[in-house]
């Protein structure tokens, strides 16, 4: 029972045998357990990324791009926290990345076609975000049809609808620039600001990325609702004859990531002006592929936030290193994909090594 | 046909009773007259074949499932469960065979699975997993079972050990009935005897024991009333002193129409007498 240098070898009691059936923590037990942890693939991917673009890259070194990485991953990492918490759930949502562009149309025009104060539309686009995320929830409760037919649907249909209703209210593929309207400046100081620290500008968002991912840590393993999330991810059947609103937990998760969309969306609105309305599509992929690197299961029941957040670190330092190191920008796909193959591979290896017994 | 458990057991007395209940899915009557007395400090065994309506009594009265016809009394009053919840809030714990517990999270999140233990008001309400760990630690010895890290996940537990988990979990949370769905079907015979070792504990402590199973051997250990189903229907219904292991076997096997195969095959009777199947 205590961490004595026992052999490495987990438990294997005589079942059925009370004295038998007491496993031995051997402190070789407790490395896997902690190397087992869903991250763990993740933080050594991001690791070795990291130390590859310091050496080949020298303008990678400085603070100023360590502020762009962190920028590039939080517009992402918030996105990707939503999407991890609703994978843990066992559920998708391939709609997420339209989503981010509905949200912003909407705040958009809203505001613009009714001369209103910004934060009206700000208000309009959070209610439609959330009604897609519900939207999207109900459909995969009432249907019971896997979610990646759902959210496909809920993508196609926001991918024109998009298009179309932003070519019919502006008779343009993008929305008119906001810039000058009421409530603009304090918007953007909430949703698209930069704050100097130690001599770089940080954008804000990086702080709202930190802010949500440890709040929805926090949510996922400290509260009864992350338990919930857990285990309808883990087996809904099961869940659900131990008592967990399965349906309310489902559809809350969509609207989490609703609700990410809508703020991601925001800070895309109030760091543009304007949005062009084809955008987002593919994003969604991304996001999952974050969450899939930061160790989350594609089937549920198993992850953690802070995975997806190294994950969507991982892919912000991709993205700005090809640039810094002067590599042809075409690699970066070929590069993201081998990166989400290693670490896949590496979190499978991890795992089994932990598991085994 | 009708069941009379003992003697001076008030008609009261039974925590679950069913009267003729039946659930038709569409066209198929899957299970149909059915009565069955759970009494506290009894175990009334459920004995089948498969397709015999054993999961759909059991899904009825775990509340998964709503009977279509007859009455589920609880407490001597007709109830219609709308969920798992209802049933557990009504002291009925269910322990399935494949929905008992969560093999990827950690031993005392399952244990404690909906019926989390909190500190603290409204938002900033949290888990309290120190006594959590603590409360599943207590239960989990109380039953035989040491685990040092309960935080391993439940996957990597014994059958016999997550059976266990998922009783004292029924146990702890109050349940005045328990009802165990097959709980040694997928169990060796030593980790099958801890669990039967559980289910005499639980009469001990007074608790009316539903023991679903098709192993008439197992039920014969712990039963004190039996009641064999087949095709939905009540093939027979006594009390231990009734019958023997033996009978039991031979109605469990399918009773007439078993002589009528044998007749057939023209086996002679002992070779087939008193084996399973």
């Amino acid at each position: 029972m205590t961490a004595a240098a026992a052999p490495p070898a987990a438990p294997a009691p005589t079942p059925g045998d009370p004295a038998a059936d007491r496993p031995r923590r051997t402190a070789a037990a407790r490395v896997r357990r902690a190397l087992a942890r869903p991250g763990t693939g993740a933080l050594a991917g991001a690791i070795a990324v990291y130390v590859l673009f310091w050496a080949v890259a020298p303008p990678f070194r400085q603070l100023d791009s360590l502020a762009t990485v962190l920028y590039q991953s939080s517009t992402l990492g918030i996105m990707a926290v939503a999407v991890a918490l609703l994978m843990i759930g066992g559920e998708f949502d391939l709609s997420a990345g339209v989503a981010v562009i509905t949200s912003a149309l909407t705040a958009s025009m809203v505001a613009f076609q009714f001369t209103l104060n910004v934060w009206s539309g700000v208000l309009a686009a959070l209610v439609l975000s959330l009604a897609v995320g519900a939207f999207n929830g109900f459909l995969l409760v009432r249907t019971r049809l896997p979610s990646f037919l759902v959210t496909l649907a809920t993508f196609l249909m926001l991918q024109g609808l998009n298009i179309a209703l932003t070519k019919a209210v502006t008779g343009n593929v993008a929305t008119d620039s906001i810039r000058d309207m009421a409530g603009f400046d304090q918007a953007e100081a909430v949703f698209s600001s930069s704050i100097g620290i130690g001599g770089t500008q940080l954008r804000v968002t990086v702080l709202w990325w930190l802010g949500f991912a440890a709040l929805a840590s926090w949510v996922l393993l400290r509260t009864r609702y992350g338990s919930w999330v857990f285990a309808v991810g883990g087996d809904a059947a099961s869940a659900r004859a131990a008592g967990v609103p399965v349906t309310f937990v489902r559809i809350t998760l969509f609207m989490t990531v609703g609700l990410a969309a809508w703020f991601v969306g925001m800070h895309h609105l109030f760091a543009f002006n304007t949005v062009q309305s084809g955008g987002g599509v593919g994003n969604e992929l991304l996001y999952i592929a974050a969450a899939v690197i930061g160790g989350c299961l594609l089937t549920g029941g198993y992850g953690s936030i802070a995975g997806p957040v190294v994950g969507a670190f991982l892919f912000g330092m991709a993205s700005q290193g090809i640039v810094y190191a002067d590599w042809e920008p075409d690699w970066f796909s070929f590069f993201l994909g081998a990166m989400l193959l290693l670490a896949v591979l590496l979190n499978l290896w991890i795992r089994r090594q932990a598991t085994r017994r | 046909m009708t069941t009379d458990p003992t003697p001076d057991a008030t008609p009261d007395a039974a925590l679950v009773e069913l009267r003729g209940a039946g659930v038709s899915y569409g066209p198929v009557r899957a299970l149909h007259g059915v009565d069955l007395r759970v009494l506290p400090g009894r175990v009334s065994c459920v004995l089948g074949d498969n397709g015999a309506g054993k999961s759909t009594l059991i899904k009825v009265v775990s509340g998964l499932h709503r009977h279509t016809e007859g009455e589920l009394r609880i407490d001597g009053r007709p109830v219609r469960l709308a969920s798992p919840r209802q049933a557990m809030d009504l002291g009925i714990a269910t322990v399935h065979q494949d929905l008992a517990t969560l093999p990827l999270m950690p031993v005392w999140r399952n244990f404690f699975l909906a019926r989390e233990l909190t500190r603290g008001r409204g938002p900033f309400q949290r888990l309290d997993i120190p006594r959590m760990k603590r409360v599943a630690d207590e239960e989990l010895r109380a039953m035989g079972i040491a685990l040092d890290d309960l935080d391993q996940p439940v996957g990597s537990l014994s059958g016999g050990q997550r059976q266990s988990v998922a009783i004292a979990r029924a146990v702890h949370f109050g349940a005045r009935v328990l009802v165990l769905d097959e709980p040694t079907a997928a169990l060796g015979v030593k980790q099958s005897g801890v669990v039967l070792r559980h289910v005499a504990a639980a009469r001990e402590r007074g608790l009316g024991v539903v023991l679903v199973t098709h192993n008439p051997h197992h039920a014969h250990l712990v039963g004190d009333h039996f009641t064999v189903l087949r095709l939905g229907t009540v093939e027979l219904s006594a009390d231990r002193d009734a019958v023997t292991l033996p009978e039991l076997t031979e109605h469990m096997a399918g009773g007439a129409d078993l002589d009528a195969l044998r007749h057939e095959l023209g086996t002679p009777a002992h070779q087939n007498r008193s084996t399973e199947r």
